[in-house]
């Protein structure tokens, strides 16, 4: 039924932040983990039920609401998942999706590996040298690196994904082109270096120069924004394992990426993943490359510290 | 040309059940959407799949424009012989792509 539809667009204003979980008192406190972010509360917001309330008859399905929200406490106040649960989407799929990401053979992502290890070997440009060429071996030289981007570009004096690294490689180093955003070729190229860090640990660099950019993204995380007025922590942090119609809700970490989405019939980067969640929220949607877009993927890697990579993934 | 992929056993006993599974890059545009400015983007499938035995054909399917892109195609095989297992997919705008395999039994 409805109820956690309510609990996503009522509760959490409602709840007024951290002040009834002392109030529940026996439920489980969960302690947040050392987050860069300044503490985050929904508290400041205004209260959408206003003119509801004159009815006696729906202040009595408030305050069953109200009891329904203090036993969930543990769930709908959470702030940020502890580290021991978070969890891979891959562990919310189904079997058959699950057999599909785990057969390279059955992976549509491999033809985008296959295709991304042909491009790294091809010369390119006014230099004409391949990725090989400065590289060499990808398997060697590119182990680990998925595992720890975005990460800060001194050069640049920014932050860069790894989309926006193949492409400062290629106008840099090869004079070529930059490839477009979700062109084959960038998704491929991004999918076969990815894949040399498949089942290591997300582990982003300590750097003093990317702290501001984490805690930018996280800011953006627990936003509210969009016609929808919801947050992707209201779905990701607070109701990570219910289900939104039909589809079960994960906790939304970035470790597959690029990955084939059986719903796109195709690869896709993360930053088409949250275009695609910030359009859902009918939220604006910032283009492709855009800073805060980077910042996001910063902080979700950040989030996901410790998970595996599993690029290329199958979600559905 | 497009890029496919194979899985067969590479040996088998003779009269084993196989499990063939073959996986090919298409993008199976329908002919049913319509770009940002209207126009209707022509269809663009693969048709037919067959596989072949030491030329004898085994497997065949018809593909339509349901079939999501990138169509995985997977069938059980008894093996009886060594030899080469073929397959041929073929569509529109005169698509065609052969991959074939090396099969030993004993």
């Amino acid at each position: 039924m409805n109820a956690m539809r309510r609990s996503l667009l009522f509760a959490s204003p409602a709840c007024g932040g951290g002040r009834e979980r002392s109030e529940a008192g026996g439920g489980p406190c969960v302690k947040a983990p050392e987050y860069p972010v300044s503490s985050r509360k929904y508290g400041a917001l205004p209260l959408p039920h206003g003119e509801m309330e004159k009815s006696s008859a729906f202040r009595g399905a408030h305050t069953f609401l109200a009891l329904l929200i203090l036993c969930m406490a543990s769930r709908t106040l959470a702030a940020e998942i502890p580290l021991a649960e978070r969890k891979s989407g891959y562990d919310f799929m189904g079997r058959e999706t699950r057999a599909m990401q785990d057969d390279d053979t059955a992976n549509p992502g491999t033809l985008w590996v296959l295709d991304g290890e042909v491009l790294w070997n091809r010369a390119e440009g006014e230099t004409n040298k391949s990725c090989a060429d400065c590289h060499s071996d990808a398997r060697t030289s590119m182990k680990g690196i998925a595992a720890r981007y975005p990460a800060y570009d001194a050069a640049q004096g920014k932050l860069v994904d790894l989309e926006a690294r193949i492409n400062l490689s290629r106008t840099e180093h090869q004079k070529a082109p930059a490839l477009a955003f979700e062109s084959k070729a960038l998704l491929a190229l991004t999918a076969y270096i990815a894949r040399q860090s498949r089942g290591l640990p997300i582990e982003l660099k300590d750097d003093a120069r990317t702290r501001d950019a984490i805690a930018a993204g996280g800011k953006l995380f627990e936003q509210r924004q969009g016609q929808l007025n919801l947050s992707c922590a209201q779905c990701h942090d607070d109701n990570w394992g219910q289900k939104l119609a039909a589809a079960p809700i994960p906790q939304g970490h970035p470790n597959g990426y690029p990955l084939y989405r059986l719903e796109w019939q195709n690869l896709g980067s993360l930053q088409r993943r949250l275009r695609n969640c910030l359009s859902g929220m009918r939220a604006e949607v910032p283009p492709y490359g855009a800073p805060e877009l980077v910042e996001l993927e910063l902080f979700l890697m950040w989030r996901a510290r410790g998970l595996p990579i599993e690029t290329p993934a199958v979600r559905p | 040309m497009a890029r496919a992929l194979i899985n067969v056993p590479p040996k088998a006993k003779k009269g084993e059940i196989m499990a063939i599974k073959t996986l090919i890059s298409h993008e199976m545009e329908t002919g049913y959407r319509i770009d940002n400015v209207g126009k209707q983007i022509p269809r663009d499938i693969i048709k037919e799949f067959v596989c072949t035995y030491n030329g004898q054909e085994v497997f065949r399917a018809e593909l339509h424009p349901a079939i999501a892109a990138n169509p995985f195609i997977a069938f059980p095989l008894m093996a009886t012989e060594s030899g080469t297992i073929a397959f041929k997919w073929t569509g529109d705008n005169g698509f065609s792509a052969t991959e074939s395999v090396q099969i030993t039994v004993e």
